[in-house]
């Protein structure tokens, strides 16, 4: 399957199954284009068609070559045993407090309780129970990963401590290596966590909207003040202090915001070199939610973003950060983010659910750290989740970058694990083409 | 070639005898949270370099 598209002014093939990317002039990218129109993902290369222009010979050069119109042969790979299995969990979203210091107005989380009307913190026994539990479920797996996550974790932060502390202790005997990360709105940091997060987290992902206006808006404290002058000064101390290591600064965009680039951009005017904003995921009704009708702009958007990001190449925006010969193996691309089955959440109450998306959902809670229960039938269900049993992925061009997109946004647009939310499709694949075409441009292959 | 240029070669299919190792990283980790383009994670595995 080959699929071309035209991004930034550069003409590009992505011969999909093989992952070459090919950049083409005007003219090949006609023939090419003209090729698939007439013959379809499967042209016949053994006799030039009339008319075809001195293009032709170079696409079946590639052809020749394996590197267009390739078969996806993954489904027959001695690979693809590994999909078949169950894989160990190996990665916890650890959801220390369940209460927060903001009133987001888009909050997944209803402000942070998850709409059980308690606010409450974990108890260092539970997170304890927590780690125990991955280092079991684990197998051979070596590389384990915790985020701490909320509400906001750091209102939990001795428990943050206790977790760490006892994780580290811990690991060497098991043969097991942590790697911690927390994602935090900032109010509450000071000196002294900035340099316990610096030194103890492999990443973190700090929360803001952007530009101050639209973060005020959205992220307001429970007393209707905005949030934006407490805590950019704060975040601007911990990127300041923290090396070379990983953070991100991440924000949401919504409806009300659809000029987001100014915000990725003045993220960058604050001093962050790695970020990031996502379109909000949430119920079609709220005024906020991305409706069909905004996908144009915001694709426009997104290469305007591109764009602008040529004249900034100390910015690493993490959608456009694709790496084309280095990056995951094609299995990891089949099965994806692994909610459910590598990767599960863990509430206050020690509740197990298969990501923090879907905390609170009753019908998706897998069991419990404190009765030892674990409900097969329903990690087996996402285990199962790749992009040949996503009907919708299996043609997609996309499928082995996207790796079948988000199972919670697809329960809470679609009603249904399976079936992909056609907004953050559309919006995916526009990202990936950006990606790209922002690749080409920086190997010096436009013209 | 006169009309087209390779900006990456057939690295899926290199992967698939290697991969599989399970070691990288869980792709919302990361920073997103809340989609999982995973082509943007990094590869744990010294073998498929
Ligand atoms: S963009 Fe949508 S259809 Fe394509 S692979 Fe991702 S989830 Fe599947
Ligand atoms: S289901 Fe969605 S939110 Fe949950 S881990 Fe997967 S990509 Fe992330």
């Amino acid at each position: 399957m080959v699929h071309t598209f035209e991004a930034l002014g550069v003409y590009i093939a992505v011969d999909v199954n093989s992952g070459a990317v090919h950049v083409l002039d005007r003219a090949a990218y006609d023939a090419l284009n003209a090729l698939i129109a007439a013959q379809g993902q499967d042209p016949d290369f053994s006799q030039k068609p009339q008319g075809a222009g001195p293009a032709w010979e170079e696409l079946k050069a590639l052809y020749d070559q394996g590197l267009l119109f390739t078969r996806d042969d993954y489904i027959d790979a001695p690979a693809m045993a590994y999909l078949g299995e169950e894989p160990p969990i190996k990665a916890l979203c650890l959801h220390v407090s369940h209460d927060c210091n903001l009133r987001c107005r888009y909050c997944f989380a209803s402000t942070g309780d998850f709409g059980t009307g308690r606010r409450m913190t974990m108890s260092f026994d539970t997170a304890k129970r927590a780690i125990d539990f991955v280092m079991e479920k684990s197998g051979k797996r070596r590389n384990l990963e915790v985020d701490f996550f909320g509400g906001e974790p750091l209102m939990a932060m001795d428990t943050v401590r206790r977790t760490v502390e006892y994780a580290r202790s811990v690991e060497k005997a098991h043969d097991k290596n942590f790697r911690f990360t927390l994602t935090t709105n900032g109010v509450l940091l000071d000196d002294e966590t900035i340099d316990y997060l610096n030194r103890e987290m492999s990443n973190v992902v700090l929360s803001l909207d952007g530009r101050r206006e639209v973060n005020d808006r959205m992220r307001p404290t429970p007393g209707g003040q905005g949030s934006y002058d407490v805590i950019v000064p704060k975040f601007q101390k911990l990127v300041a202090k923290r090396g070379t290591k990983d953070y991100y600064v991440r924000g949401t965009f919504t409806r009300e915001n659809l000029d987001f680039a100014a915000d990725v951009l003045h993220y960058a005017d604050l001093g962050f070199r790695h970020v990031s904003i996502e379109p909000v995921v949430s119920e079609a009704d709220r005024p906020w939610a991305l409706r069909e009708e905004d996908v144009a702009a915001i694709e426009a958007e997104y290469e305007k973003l591109a764009a602008a990001l040529l004249e900034r190449p100390e910015v690493n925006f993490f959608h456009f950060n694709v790496d084309l010969s280095q990056g995951p193996c094609v299995i990891k691309r089949l099965r994806g983010c692994g909610a459910g089955c590598e990767y599960v959440a863990i509430t206050p109450d020690g509740d197990i659910y298969p990501c923090h998306q879907f905390v609170g959902n009753d019908e998706y809670r897998l069991g419990s750290l404190y009765d030892g229960t674990f409900d097969r039938s329903i990690s087996q269900r996402f285990a199962q989740l790749n992009i040949y049993t996503r009907e919708k992925c299996k043609t997609c061009w996309a499928r082995f970058y996207c790796s079948g997109g988000c199972s919670a946004s697809n329960l809470a647009v679609n009603g249904d694990i399976q079936i992909p939310h056609e907004i953050g499709c559309q919006l995916e694949r526009k990202r990936l083409e950006c990606a790209i075409a922002l690749r080409a441009i920086r190997a010096g292959m436009s013209e | 070639m006169e009309h087209i240029r390779t900006l990456n070669g057939a690295t899926l299919k290199k992967s698939a005898a290697h991969g599989g190792c399970g070691e990288c990283q869980t792709s919302c980790q990361s920073a997103c949270k809340t989609s999982c383009t995973v082509a943007n994670q990094k590869c744990e595995n010294e073998e498929n370099r």
